[in-house]
């Protein structure tokens, strides 16, 4: 018993320490070239120079909010899948990636503005009506939706924020230019005030998701065993619902809708690490912001002297992976 | 009882074509600039000097014709999906045909800006039939197509895919030619001439008209797989000729109008609710059906919020959506 916890958190130990490397990496790495001493030189030493600017403002940010973001959007996924008992579920499957990319275009049609602070704000509402949309869906009826119904659930509320989002861009082009760049999920051009307005959601999700992994456990036993055990199932959905929102809205709000991390990391959690959420959880965490700094780092450089938007990079290796996990789930109920 | 039957039969389709004939003269006669029917009687009849010729002959016209064909194919290849999955939750939008489609047309228009009108329903076909190749190879297991469910996820994710590569066509493309590539992706029939009407009129006739002479063979997929492979019928191989027939139905439509959306989900629904299941009778019903929408969908998006003109994918989603959630959660249905 005590060896399996020292496996597990040597492996947490390790997934860590690749996602600090790849934090430098990411700083490291782009159009501009970097050396490890300018690093610590902006940390202990700022002396203004070009460089170390372009850490300080540039990279710095970037790699942060990778680390926040992604980290946020695959708990927010975890979560959303254990609630729902449906591997397939995740913020981009069910609508709200596209709910908070909504809300964001309508606030800067009637306000005006197109400010990231402004989508911000808009975005975190948006994750919250098209979350609670779906699991209000999930949960009304005589019986519970099944997995099959729940994901076309939300692929047809999808449906119908993209295509509300279209309209309203239409009718306003000149924010068409901006929003496409935000609509893709990118991680560039954010500001340090921006992260740290919206940081301390992400981190209060975070927190609460890792104290949740027991609930998590029981909430994926049959309803029946939960209930005989004597649990209140009512509590915890709602409380796990909350934390989904916060995550999901935040995270969208600094970086856009970046699709496919929330379906995938939980997934490969839960390869290396079994059924139980306790450590899905933290692996999941560690994992998503890997992931996220892979492919941003990916993101610059798959085409020469253009950066991909990263949401597209995630959307790439994601989609096949969705494709893999349907045709494995597909003849379910 | 048959002959009771017969008659409501021919009254709902009586009444189709009536509700169609109408909507097409408000159409042509509701605008920005009031057209008395008097007159539309008249340039409809060829008389020359009539002050509103241009409006109706050149915009109003066109636009309406486009969008009745492309509300027929998009129905008529809903049903035809709905029939060979067994599954009435498939649709063209679900199962990611028209995102193939849409894909390829938005390269086209970012990249080619010279391609012309004609070619492109060639290209959305491709785009389609890339999709519905990739969902078909993916869902296919030893003993042909088992689980529909299988299909309908394999479209979601193929959707997903194509909806970012969209995304991201729309990020490297310049503005001008994004926002043309965005407007005609969120399914509207503005601007829509003779030059949309052509090319789209061939193929949706002439698959509709292939459609009728095989509808026996398209009914046997209502028995079950078993029976009908029991009947001695190559079952995967009609299934394979349908699904092209449907693909070419909804990329010929898609690639003239954009994706609107839901069409091809309500229309065979309702088609089957008022006829009942025999493709002879359910597909052309359904496809009056399917322009009757459409050609609503523009006259309300077109003067329900003047002076800004709403595209009418975004009115048929409005609808749509919701329909398919009370689908859903219909407790028989899957």
């Amino acid at each position: 018993m005590n060896s399996k916890w020292g496996h597990k958190l040597t492996g947490l130990a390790i997934l860590l320490s690749l996602t600090l490397l790849m934090f430098f990496f990411s700083i490291l790495f782009g159009i501009a070239q970097i050396s490890w001493e300018s690093i610590s030189k902006a940390i202990y030493s700022f002396d203004g120079s070009r460089e170390q600017l372009i850490i300080r403002t540039v990279r710095f940010p970037r790699a942060m909010i990778a680390v926040f973001v992604g980290s946020s959007m695959a708990v927010a996924g975890c979560m959303m899948q254990a609630l729902t008992r449906n591997a397939l579920a995740g913020p981009e499957l069910f609508g709200i990636n596209y709910g908070a990319a909504l809300t964001s275009v309508i606030a800067s049609f009637i306000l005006g503005t197109t400010s990231l602070q402004l989508f911000a704000g808009s975005s975190i509402i948006g994750a919250a009506v098209a979350g609670s949309l779906v699991f209000l869906l999930s949960s009304t009826g005589r019986q519970p939706l099944t997995s099959m119904k729940l994901v076309l659930a939300g692929s047809t509320l999808n449906l119908l924020f993209a295509s509300l989002t279209q309209g309203i861009l239409i009718l306003h082009e000149q924010s068409l230019d901006t929003l496409r760049f935000w609509l893709a999920g990118s991680l560039t051009g954010r500001s340090m005030d921006l992260f740290f307005q919206i940081m301390p959601i992400l981190l209060i999700g975070l927190i609460c998701s890792l104290l949740m992994g027991r609930q998590l456990n029981i909430m994926n036993l049959e309803k029946e065993v939960a209930q005989g055990l004597g649990q209140q199932l009512r509590g915890t959905r709602i409380v796990c619902i909350l934390i989904i929102v916060l995550l999901t809205g935040g995270a969208v709000a600094l970086a856009g809708p970046i699709g496919f991390i929330g379906l995938a990391v939980p997934h490969i959690a839960r390869l290396l690490i079994g059924n139980n959420y306790v450590w899905i959880v933290p692996y999941t965490a560690v994992l998503g912001a890997l992931l996220l700094l892979i492919a941003d780092i990916g993101a610059r450089f798959v085409l020469p002297h253009q950066e991909v938007p990263v949401g597209i990079v995630t959307a790439f290796f994601g989609a096949p992976f969705l494709m893999v996990l349907a045709q494995r789930k597909g003849g379910m109920k | 009882m048959i002959i009771f039957r017969r008659t409501a039969l021919f009254y709902i389709a009586v009444i189709l074509i009536l509700l169609n004939i109408l909507l097409f003269f408000l159409n042509i006669a509701i605008g920005d600039r009031y057209i008395p029917v008097n007159e539309v009687f008249k340039v409809l009849l060829g008389r020359e000097g009539v002050e509103s010729n241009f409006i109706i002959l050149e915009l109003r016209l066109p636009r309406v014709l486009t969008g009745f064909l492309a509300g027929c194919g998009l129905a008529l290849a809903g049903t035809i999906l709905q029939v060979i999955t067994r599954n009435p939750l498939a649709s063209p939008g679900v199962i990611g045909i028209n995102s193939g489609a849409a894909a390829a047309v938005v390269a086209i228009m970012v990249f080619v800006p010279s391609f012309s009108m004609k070619g492109l329903p060639w290209i959305a076909f491709g785009g389609a039939f890339a999709a519905a190749t990739i969902i078909y190879i993916f869902s296919w297991r030893k003993g042909g197509m088992d689980s529909p469910a299988r299909m309908l996820l394999m479209g979601i994710s193929l959707s997903a895919m194509t909806g970012a590569l969209i995304t991201y066509l729309l990020t490297v493309g310049n503005i001008f030619r994004v926002s043309q590539a965005s407007i005609w992706m969120a399914g509207s029939l503005y601007g829509r001439t003779w030059e949309h009407v052509w090319p789209l009129l061939p193929w949706i006739l002439i698959l509709f008209l292939l459609l009728l002479s095989l509808t026996r063979r398209l009914d046997m997929f209502l028995l079950d797989g078993q029976s009908a492979l029991g009947l001695g019928l190559r079952v995967e191989t009609w299934r394979m000729l349908f699904i092209l027939i449907s693909v070419g139905l909804a990329g010929s439509a898609v690639s003239m109008v954009g994706t609107i959306g839901f069409v091809g989900l309500m229309a065979p629904h309702i088609a089957m609710y008022l006829v009942g299941h025999r493709s002879l009778i359910r597909l052309p019903i359904s496809a009056l059906i399917g322009g009757l929408i459409v050609m609503m969908a523009d006259l309300v998006g077109r003067t329900g919020f003047a002076p800004f003109e709403v595209p009418a994918g975004l009115i048929t989603a409005i609808i749509g959506a919701p329909y398919m959630i009370y689908l859903l959660l219909k407790p028989r249905v899957l």
